[in-house]
């Protein structure tokens, strides 16, 4: 078994399922409610699959009105509501209780309103990340975060995790991106916030929501912000024998004016395992580096020339320009096939810590040292222009003990991360999985806060419980909360 | 009556930490300043002036990161400078508000952050609060606490810097800021569009902003037009010719660089109404809903700019507030200069000013931080 621990169910809500579901079953449509054993099973762990649970059932609403009333009708009875996306989360961050109600938000798919004069999109929380923006590819648009999961997760889950994506070192992460909300409160209370307005009118509680994991409140239509398609776009692969000659390539880049939309890094396992897998032609070095431009042919090639010139001084083992769309197609393909080529070698823990630029270097050794002593392999592949490492953990799960030793190596390397100046989680989020992490990044009142504003927003304690906070942080919280309910 | 408080400048984070949790135990009610060059004397019912001037100093600036620590009382034109010998930038451009209140003192990093003060560039770059890597601050409990890092990437826990970025002092006194910085465009132009109505400028705002030419600022001023293009000299010259080409059939004029680097100044300190007798708003809209809310904001007297592609009104003139607010309306109006008695933030719907005035009890329980501003 694994080593992160979920509190016991509540045995007076298991008794009371029948009772739940059908006062749930009244307020909403017929096929909103789920709670056959067979059916929630689908439901019982999102992408960090080692961890399930089924839930006590789960609601599909298609309206705000409708996750409205289910909200409170759980908050009336004192039931958990654990809001899931499309339940791509790598952080455990839409896992269930046996004693929880998962609202999804699946059905919440419609487009409400495209505004290329005023650069908004309006959709409800449910539509994926990838569809907003072949939304907007008719109209020369596009949405600018896009994690790597686009094709299946959604908008609700990138709010909820702040996600990131491969481009967001020139055009921010969700939050920057993210201009209102409509959510329904722990209270089934309905609030919007924001618009297709560049500001608040007061406390800026839309930057609070994004991000906030499903502690706070359940999102189900956003305000985005939409930017014009570049011209083009033209990915490098420059190639090095050195991690540390790599990692000053990217701060010389930045240093030096210009503003790649990408800078990606793999290391020697990962090429490995990408070049066994999908056959992407790349330099059997130590590192390579992807960096991307964008623009016009005459601004591309510009940045290209500058790029080259800075990274000639670094004797690099190989610099390859893409000359057409299919040698770019090339040049991405390792990358974005990383996680699947290291699936096929066996099981991995997949991180996402971030870390000063200037601390790469020394990250990476630190990981190379660690994985020695644990006797387990790890692939590193991430977005080096802004410090985040996704250090890919080999273990095998048939293996007793396996799983528990890589996930006190992965807990080793987060901490490497926080004491060089960096954070636990740069895109994915905290979850269950970095739930007990969170004490080391930050001091009791550090975390004080954080849960007295959880507990403004949630007195009850049951918006998405048993995450971000570890368990003995929070059990006063919870105590008084289960005592104000008895 | 402003004149009589007493000041006090902690020199550092647990002084001032001691002095916040002894204020709270004596009911002290405290404005919170930086350098005091941005609210209205009259807006917080204090007893105390509390300045973070005296802490200062940038902790630590790594260019090939684009990121900078600096304590709060920090000038921002030392920050700023700093920068710019690396040819880097705070890229959302912030306002020094001294030109237009005709305030003494000066700018803090720290009362830039609370103020999440933006210039014309937020359009492309997004706000100062978008470029807030993390902060410490102490709370209305005299508890030092820290949220966020150093790092572009974070979600690590809730984002509490957004909630003090635009809080003005009310949730915490800021102590330290971590700040993304950006590489400045290596050199800008501007076109110039003469004789154009408010509803023409913003559509050529919108259509400008709707290409792929990374306009960085879209501004309006007695009948004039402003686009700005910035970056690697390549690329400014390229971008000039595309839109150039785009509105062909409107006479445009080119402002060189040092002309459109002194234009955005200017605009940046709404130099234009510096100076004038009358009320000065800041008023958020919707872009294109800007003709219709400066139409009815002129029937009402004085004069109207625009900036952020029409999504920014700046007001000066003699409107009534209810009336000019009825008038912005779903847009934001915040007072910026002005009558005393008149409220500056425009007020929020009765679930939303809940969820703030809960949140600040939770930081602020005694209420002993800037009482009497943001509602309560």
């Amino acid at each position: 078994m694994s080593t992160i621990v979920m509190p016991e169910p509540d045995a007076a809500i298991l008794v009371r399922k029948d009772e739940i579901v059908a006062a749930l079953s009244a307020a909403l449509p017929g096929d909103a409610v789920i709670s056959d054993p067979d059916e929630t099973k689908a439901y019982e762990c999102d992408a960090l699959t080692a961890y399930r649970c089924p839930p006590l059932a789960v609601v599909l609403p298609r309206t705000t009105e409708e996750v409205a009333a289910a909200m409170r009708i759980c908050h009336e009875m004192g039931v958990k509501v654990v809001p899931r996306g499309a339940g791509t989360s790598l952080a455990g961050g839409a896992l269930p209780t046996a004693d929880s109600v998962i609202l999804a938000t699946l059905r919440l798919r419609d487009v409400l309103e495209i505004d290329t004069a005023n650069r908004f999109i309006r959709v409800q929380s449910g539509v994926t990340n990838l569809s907003v923006s072949a939304e907007l590819e008719p109209e020369g648009f596009f949405y600018a975060p896009d994690p790597s999961s686009q094709l299946a997760c959604t908008i609700a889950g990138n709010i909820a995790m702040n996600s990131g994506g491969a481009h967001c070192l020139k055009y921010g992460v969700t939050t920057n991106n993210l201009m209102g909300v409509r959510m329904v409160l722990a209270t089934g209370e309905i609030v919007e916030l924001g618009g297709p307005v560049l500001g608040m009118p007061g406390l800026d509680l839309l930057g609070l929501i994004c991000g906030s994991e499903g502690q706070l409140a359940i999102v189900t239509e956003a305000t985005l912000r939409i930017l014009p398609r570049p011209q083009g776009a033209r990915p490098m692969l420059i190639g090095f024998d050195s991690a540390e000659v790599a990692g000053e390539c990217v701060a010389r880049i930045i240093r030096s004016g210009l503003l790649p939309v990408a800078i990606e890094y793999m290391d020697d396992v990962c090429l490995r395992a990408v070049e066994d897998f999908a056959k992407a032609g790349y330099p059997d070095c130590t590192a390579v580096l992807i960096v991307e431009v964008e623009g016009s042919e005459e601004e591309i090639a510009d940045q290209v020339a500058r790029i080259k010139a800075i990274a000639d001084q670094l004797n690099p083992v190989e610099f390859r320009i893409s000359r057409n769309a299919d040698e770019s197609l090339a040049i991405w393909k390792g990358r974005k096939s990383a996680f699947g080529a290291m699936g096929r070698i066996g099981d991995y823990l997949c991180l996402d810590g971030t870390v000063p630029v200037s601390k790469l270097p020394y990250t990476l050794k630190r990981i190379g040292e660690l994985s020695k002593e644990y006797g387990l392999e790890v692939a590193n592949v991430f977005h080096a222009g802004d410090g985040n490492m996704h250090p890919l953990i080999l273990f095998n799960a048939n293996k007793p003990g396996d799983l528990e030793r890589a996930e006190a190596f992965g807990a080793e390397i987060l901490r490497v991360c926080v004491d060089v100046g960096g954070c636990l989680t740069g895109e994915h989020g905290v979850g269950i999985e970095k739930r007990d992490l969170m004490t080391s990044q930050y001091a009791p009142d550090d975390m004080a806060i954080q849960m007295e504003v959880k507990n403004t927003f949630d007195p009850g304690w049951l918006l998405n419980p048993a995450k971000v906070f570890p368990l003995d942080s929070s059990r006063p919280y919870r105590d008084a909360a289960a005592r104000g309910a008895a | 009556m402003e004149a009589v408080l007493e000041q006090v400048a902690p020199k550092d984070e647990a002084e001032l930490a001691a002095f916040v949790t002894d204020s709270r135990a004596a009911g002290r009610r405290l404005r919170i300043e930086g350098g005091g060059t941005r609210l209205p004397s009259g807006a917080v019912a204090a007893d105390t002036r509390l300045t973070t001037r005296d802490m200062a100093g940038i902790v630590t600036y790594e260019p090939g990161e684009l990121t900078l620590i600096a304590r709060v009382g920090t000038p921002v034109e030392e920050i700023e400078a700093t920068l710019a010998a690396e040819g880097q930038a705070l890229a959302f451009e912030p306002m020094d508000h001294r030109v237009l209140l005709g305030t003494n003192g000066t700018p803090t990093i720290g009362g830039m952050v609370a103020a999440n003060v933006s210039g014309p560039r937020r359009v492309q770059a997004g706000a100062c609060r978008d470029h807030l890597l993390g902060v410490r601050f102490v709370d209305g409990q005299g508890r030092i606490i820290k949220n966020g890092g150093r790092v572009m990437k974070n979600v690590t826990g809730l984002d509490l810097g957004k909630l003090l970025a635009g809080s003005f002092g009310t949730f915490g006194v800021l102590t330290e800021v971590a700040l993304k910085t950006l590489p400045m465009g290596e050199t800008q132009q501007t076109l110039a569009f003469p004789g154009v109505s408010v509803r023409q400028a913003v559509e050529i705002f919108s259509t400008a902003l709707g290409t792929p030419f990374e306009v960085s600022g879209a501004a309006f001023h007695d009948g004039t037009a402003w686009l700005r293009v910035e970056g690697l000299a390549k690329q400014v010259g390229y971008r000039r010719t595309r839109l150039t080409a785009l509105f062909g059939s409107r006479p445009i004029d080119l402002l060189d660089e040092a002309e459109s680097r002194r234009l955005w100044r200017a605009l940046r300190y709404v130099q234009h109404f510096a100076g004038t007798p009358d009320p000065v708003w800041r008023i958020l809209v919707k872009p294109t809903d800007a003709p219709a809310v400066v139409a009815a904001l002129l029937e009402m007297g004085g004069q109207a700019s625009l900036d952020w592609g029409g999504g920014l009104i700046w007001y000066g003139g003699p409107a009534d507030p209810s009336a000019l607010r009825r008038a912005a309306h779903p847009g934001h109006a915040f007072l910026v200069r002005g009558p005393a008695d008149a409220p500056i933030f425009p007020p929020e719907p009765r679930a939303v000013s809940d969820l703030s005035n809960a949140l600040r009890r939770t930081f602020d329980p005694a209420g002993i931080f800037n009482p009497g501003l943001m509602g309560a």
